[in-house]
């Protein structure tokens, strides 16, 4: 289970497990595809596989429940898994390396010094930095101590999941133990995040991919994700849109409308609000996405997604209102408040400007007056 | 009784009432449209998706309208430098000493209603008072909150530089979340503002008589005669202005 002296390509790990080279075609094609590259790509991506040794990858996981794992085991392509996390397995992964104790953990530090700068870093988990990082220990050491010593040599740093891109839950507020995404403690070092709760497999795998195939990180939007997976929202992909643009929406869960299959905006969607894939790559190998099943997206990979509730009504609460206050309930109050002000200031105003407002109205019906009089004597 | 006696001058140029009315039509729709698409009304329908558009006509209602009020504002921009003395850019800036006196007499005056001893024809302000001429100020802020948050949630829907140049501000406020909802409380914060405008007007109107209301469809204020012979007051273009009237009314 330790790295042995000449490293496979990807390719030849691939051929050792039992898959043809039809399946690594196959394979190299799905990831052109995911990525959104041109199918010149196909080729480059087989031939980087084919002739690179694998690029040793060290997992770390902090404060989080695994589910990042969990979804890229399940990727679309069983290649994926194969390739990718059995032979990561070899460097580092509490959840699936088969070393364990002082055995793991040296392995780790042989990957460390012997490719120091060259492997990938993947986290999954925020850091908490309250009380000194103790609400994280692993092996008796905080999780800022081990991220800060991997993150050392690492040549690039994944975040996997909206735990190590944004917080996620154990961010919320009131954020108990001062939990924060990776970006946040490393900042010397090429960081790719890849939000989601969690990320979708496909997306994780073509991160990778295009990681070993192009020897860097692929083309960041300004919150540094992958443009290629999160640049639009999944409002804009999602098969309900038409229902959107029509005006047909479900009212609740159980309407007519939603069985119709309406649009779930008014049901709190986050669709219109959520950078992510779902609604085109969608889960469990394209069988459906959450939209597909009935329920509003809850915008999972979006930062601070836990404190823009609730999740089941379009409007997000105000910050310092209070619970159950959106901007309309505040605006109204507001209104009304400054219109009755206003109604209060006009009656004081005629109370107070009477004897001006008497000399103003004598003079107009004098000027009246006398207008009658010049045109009686015009008449005349 | 000794009556007063009011001339007219020509105060706010085309461009500015130009400017006045296509930013009320434009506010009106935004915030129609905009209300709308935050709380659709509830339809049960039984038609196909592909038979109706209307949610689609609604956002393209409010996208257009922000465009024209975007504009709009560029060119009230432009022209508070090239404009009248009554559409300069300084009207909205009260810190300094004249304005300041102004902001004082207006606060007693007209907002805690005291009344003066001495009725001083220069506290009347010809264009716009001190405290609205800020108030302005306050108003084109929150027209930039608008257009940034409207703007920044727009690019990722659209392909033109224009509002791709905004794609920042979403990040910068957190998310699409929090833009909304700025987006949300600021259009309130504009009602309110509309709200106390209108009354303003009806209260000047009522309480001064020059003609505050229709000011901004004519153009023209009612000032006391005894005024325009101050040359501090006034602006040579309404003086001439005045003057050919009068030459027109006694050749008439």
């Amino acid at each position: 289970m330790f790295p042995t002296k000449k490293r496979d390509t990807y390719f030849e790990s691939i051929l050792k497990s039992g898959y043809s080279r039809r399946d690594f075609m196959k394979f190299a094609t799905f990831m052109a595809a995911y990525m959104g590259l041109e199918t010149t790509a196909i080729g480059q991506i087989a031939e980087k596989l084919q002739n690179t040794p694998r690029v040793p990858v060290i997992w770390e996981h902090f404060q989080e429940c695994t589910c990042c794992s969990e979804s890229f085991i399940r990727s679309d392509h069983p290649i994926v898994a194969d390739i990718i996390l059995d032979q990561i397995s070899l460097d580092y992964t509490m959840t699936l390396m088969a070393a364990s104790g002082h055995q793991a953990e040296a392995a780790k530090h042989d990957t460390m010094e012997k490719f120091k700068g060259k492997y990938i870093l993947c986290v999954e988990g925020s850091v908490p930095l309250g009380d000194d990082g103790n609400y994280c220990t692993i092996a008796g050491r905080t999780a800022i101590d081990i991220l800060k010593e991997s993150a050392e040599g690492a040549a690039a740093i994944i975040a996997w999941g909206s735990c190590a891109s944004n917080g996620c839950v154990q961010a919320a507020a009131p954020n108990p133990t001062n939990a924060v995404p990776i970006h946040k403690i490393i900042k010397n070092k090429p960081i790719i995040r890849v939000p989601g709760c969690p990320p979708i497999g496909e997306v994780m795998a073509g991160v990778i991919v295009h990681y070993v195939t192009f020897g860097r990180l692929p083309e960041t939007d300004r919150l540094g994700r992958p443009k290629a997976f999160y640049a639009k929202r999944v409002h804009d992909s999602c098969y309900r849109r038409p229902y959107y643009d029509a005006g047909l929406f479900a009212e609740t869960f159980d309407d007519e409308n939603a069985k119709e299959g309406y649009c779930l905006y008014k049901v709190g969607c986050r669709g219109p609000m959520t950078y992510n894939s779902c609604g085109t790559i969608k889960w469990n190998n394209g069988v459906s996405f959450p939209i597909q099943s009935g329920h509003g997206c809850i915008g999972c990979s979006e930062d601070n997604f836990w404190d823009n509730g609730p999740f089941y009504e379009r409007m997000t609460n105000m910050p310092g209102f209070g619970i159950e206050s959106n901007a309309d309930k505040v605006g109204k109050v507001a209104a009304v408040a400054v219109g009755a002000g206003l109604v209060a200031h006009g009656v004081v105003a005629n109370v107070r400007k009477r004897r001006f407002l008497k000399t103003r109205i004598t003079r107009g019906k004098e000027n009246l007056q006398q207008l009658d009089v010049e045109n009686n004597k015009t008449e005349e | 009784m000794a009556t007063n006696n009011f001339k007219r001058v020509f105060v706010w140029e085309m461009p500015v009432r130009v400017f006045h009315w296509i930013t009320v039509g434009t506010v009106t729709s935004l915030t129609i449209t905009g209300f709308l698409i935050a709380n659709p009304p509830a339809i049960m329908s039984a038609s196909e998706a592909t038979g109706s558009y209307w949610f689609g006509v609604v956002r393209f209602i409010h996208f257009l309208s922000a465009y024209i009020f975007f504009f709009n504002m560029l060119m009230r921009i432009y022209w508070s430098f090239v404009g009248n003395k009554f559409a300069h850019w300084s009207n909205f800036w009260p810190f300094n000493k004249k304005r300041l006196k102004n902001v004082l007499h207006v606060l007693k005056v007209d907002v805690l209603l005291m009344n003066e001893k001495e009725h001083d024809l220069t506290n009347l302000s010809v264009g716009h008072n001190a405290v609205a001429g800020f108030s302005y100020l306050v108003l084109f802020l929150l027209a930039l909150v608008q257009v940034f948050t409207g703007f920044g949630l727009y690019a990722d829907m659209s392909g033109w530089f224009l509002p791709k140049m905004f794609g920042w501000v979403v990040p910068a406020l957190g998310g699409d979340f929090a833009a909304r909802m700025w987006h949300h409380v600021t259009m309130w914060v504009m009602i309110i503002f509309v709200m106390i405008h209108i009354y303003l007007v009806f209260f000047h109107d009522w309480l001064e008589g020059r003609g505050e209301t229709s000011s901004m469809i004519s153009g023209y204020k009612f000032v006391r005669k005894e005024r325009i012979r101050d040359p501090e007051s006034i602006t040579e273009q309404a003086v001439e202005k005045i003057e050919k009237e009068f030459e027109k009314e006694t050749e008439g």
